[in-house]
């Protein structure tokens, strides 16, 4: 049963999905192995995104399709311990500039890649990048931008040219560099 | 249902021919001297040569986006150009006359603030408005239009823009949720019920904030009318004028969102396209219109949501290119010649988007491989594009030459090519600006 939950997510048949994971959750099946099943077809969609052969739709319905189970799971957890992860990453869109989706699908695919992810939001100055980074004590922190404004918004953050130890092209190339920075 | 805008009209050649004696001739234009005249009609014979595919052009015309550059160039703020439209000329005329590119670039894209705030239009946060003084204009993306109102949307485009979309993007105007249906009104005792409306108080002080909106741009347009002229009137054509959208993109921009509209595919697949096929006139006569107001035949058509990485081959050419074909096509027909600037990467699509008739658009290219591009889509089109962005802010002038000069021996070859930035060129360096258009200028000619 819990395969073809896997399954049905995995390959975006979103209503199969979701009445697959009212009908074990009704049949008590363990909410966390129902998670658990959730994070493999995640790390397939990541994967398959990953290979070229899925693409921002497939992603942004998966995503839903895991908030929607998690919030039907919830009630029946107690608690437990969520499972070990990767490590820390502090994420924020810089000063000046208010896009969001850029930075919520590395957000995203760091979550499905274990990766602990704390997202400061949008247009932030670099005193509560720093203040942030105090707090959370983070391994990586990704700045994102779509303008051309937010070169000198990571300089003015990061105090020298780019200042960053690296720029990644597009999704998948930050996730890598969060992988290896960490040593994960 | 008739399917429409499937081949070109067979007097589409005809009719650009014209539009392009319209437009070469600069009727309407006063020229500073003769040699500025001369130098106009120079310039648009290269763009002519360029789209054509015809012949090769005496050399390759130098296009780049002035984007929001001049404004920084000039030194003044956002908050100024969108507020006072006398700096935002001088900043416009200080660019062209610097740089001398081959075109002007509209400075209408800077819209005035006043009117903005007057409707409280929350579409985009702009300096003063949500956003610091030397802040760009940025949208707010958001779901304006809910999955569950696709069929309002499909049964009645107008009616849904009316009374439902715009009191959501201007806060303004939220009485017009109470306008009347148009169609019913065709019997006398159906004529008291649909002036009702316009009775009410709310509703006519939504309209006396539409009115000084429309006061607040006249005057705009009278200050943009007045630096365009003078600069047209030096000799540099208008690169695009006029404004349309992909189909596709007018739903996921702005109706539905980028999350909303990508998942629309697996949801609600059939209205989604629904959608786009009744928003396909509109954005056809949206484009003819616009250009014949401004007196030009390219439109400006920027496209979002069919770029590379944003959805599957499959998905583009099931949701996205069909509709986005026709508009095309339907411009083709009225004479005019779409460009159509693919922002992002497009090197996935470069087969599909082959599938148009010949010499009849410009491709502008952002982050796509321009010799791909000009083995596949350049045989049947004008490609331009694509010194890119990031050169252009952190490069030297020697990184900009080379890149050009590349880019020129590739894409340029045997014309068909309009060299252009890959993007607006806001936060480029002047010394790069002046490096792509002064080099390439020369190194561009045609021998």
């Amino acid at each position: 049963m819990s395969d073809s939950l896997v399954d049905a997510m995995s390959t975006m048949r979103e209503q199969e999905a979701l009445a697959i994971a009212r009908v074990l959750l009704d049949g008590d099946e363990d909410p966390l192995k129902i998670l658990d099943d959730c994070s493999k077809a995640m790390e397939i969609v990541g994967k398959r995104f990953e290979e070229e052969t899925y693409f921002l739709p497939e992603l942004m319905l998966a995503g839903d399709m895991l908030k929607q189970i998690s919030e039907m799971v919830k009630p029946k957890l107690h608690g437990e311990a969520t499972s070990g992860k990767r490590g820390k990453v502090l994420m924020g869109t810089v000063e000046g500039d208010i896009h969001d989706i850029g930075k919520d699908i590395v957000t995203f695919l760091l979550e499905v890649n274990g990766f602990e992810v704390r997202d400061i939001g949008i247009d932030v100055p670099p005193g509560t990048f720093v203040d942030e980074i105090k707090a959370f004590q983070p391994q990586v922190v990704g700045m994102s931008g779509l303008l051309t404004l937010a070169y000198d918004s990571m300089k003015r953050t990061v105090r020298e040219h780019a200042g960053a130890d690296a720029f990644g092209k597009d999704a998948m190339e930050g996730i890598a560099l969060a992988k290896k920075w960490i040593g994960a | 249902m008739r399917e429409r805008w499937m081949d070109a009209s067979p007097d589409a050649e005809e009719r650009q021919e014209q539009q392009f004696h319209v437009w070469l001739s600069g009727k309407n234009i006063t020229f500073e001297n003769s040699e500025a005249e001369a130098a106009y009609k120079d310039r648009v014979t290269l763009i002519k040569d360029a789209i054509q595919l015809k012949k090769t052009p005496a050399r390759i015309p130098i296009s780049p986006s002035a984007g929001h550059f001049p404004i920084e160039y000039a030194g003044i703020s956002w908050h100024d150009a969108m507020y006072d439209y006398d700096k935002l000329a001088y900043a416009w005329e200080k660019f062209h006359v610097d740089f001398a590119p081959d075109t002007f670039s509209t400075p209408r894209t800077i819209v005035p603030g006043k009117a903005l705030d007057m409707l409280d239009f929350n579409l985009y946060q702009w300096a003063g408005h949500g956003l610091r003084e030397h802040q760009e204009y940025q949208f707010v993306e958001g779901e304006y239009m809910k999955a569950e109102e696709y069929q309002a949307l499909i049964d009645d485009p107008t009616g849904f823009f009316l009374t439902v979309y715009f009191p959501r993007i201007f806060g303004a105007l939220t009485p017009l949720a109470k306008m009347p249906l148009l169609p019913p009104v065709h019997e006398i005792p159906m004529v008291p019920p649909a002036l009702m409306p316009f009775g009410m108080e709310d509703v006519k002080a939504a309209f006396k904030k539409l009115s000084d909106g429309g006061d607040e741009v006249t005057a705009w347009l009278s200050a943009v009318g007045q630096v365009s002229a003078s600069i047209m009137g030096k000799g540099y054509p208008s690169s695009a004028a006029g404004l349309t959208k992909a189909p596709f993109d007018v739903i996921g921009d702005s109706l539905r969102g980028t999350r909303g509209v990508l998942m629309d595919m697996f949801r609600h697949p059939d209205e989604l396209l629904e959608a786009c096929e009744r928003i396909t006139p509109f954005m056809i006569k949206c484009g003819v219109a616009s250009c014949k107001a401004a007196g030009h035949i390219i439109p400006f058509i920027p496209l979002h949501k069919g770029a590379d990485g944003f959805m599957s081959d499959e998905q583009f050419k099931t949701f996205y290119w069909p509709s986005l074909r026709k508009l095309i096509i339907g411009l083709i027909d009225a004479g005019i010649v779409p460009q159509l600037f693919a922002e992002g990467g497009y090197n996935q699509r470069l087969e599909a988007i082959c599938d148009i008739p010949k010499g009849k658009t410009v491709w502008w290219f952002d982050t796509t491989d321009m010799a791909r591009a000009k083995e596949t889509v350049g045989t049947v089109s004008c490609i331009a594009g694509n010194v890119p962005l990031d050169l252009l802010c952190t490069g030297t002038p020697d990184d900009v030459k080379d890149y050009c000069k590349k880019l020129i021996d590739t894409a340029g070859k045997d014309g068909g090519f309009i060299l252009s930035s890959g993007a607006g060129i806001q936060g480029s360096r002047a010394e790069n600006v002046k490096a792509m258009i002064d080099f390439s200028k020369e190194y561009g000619v045609y021998r």
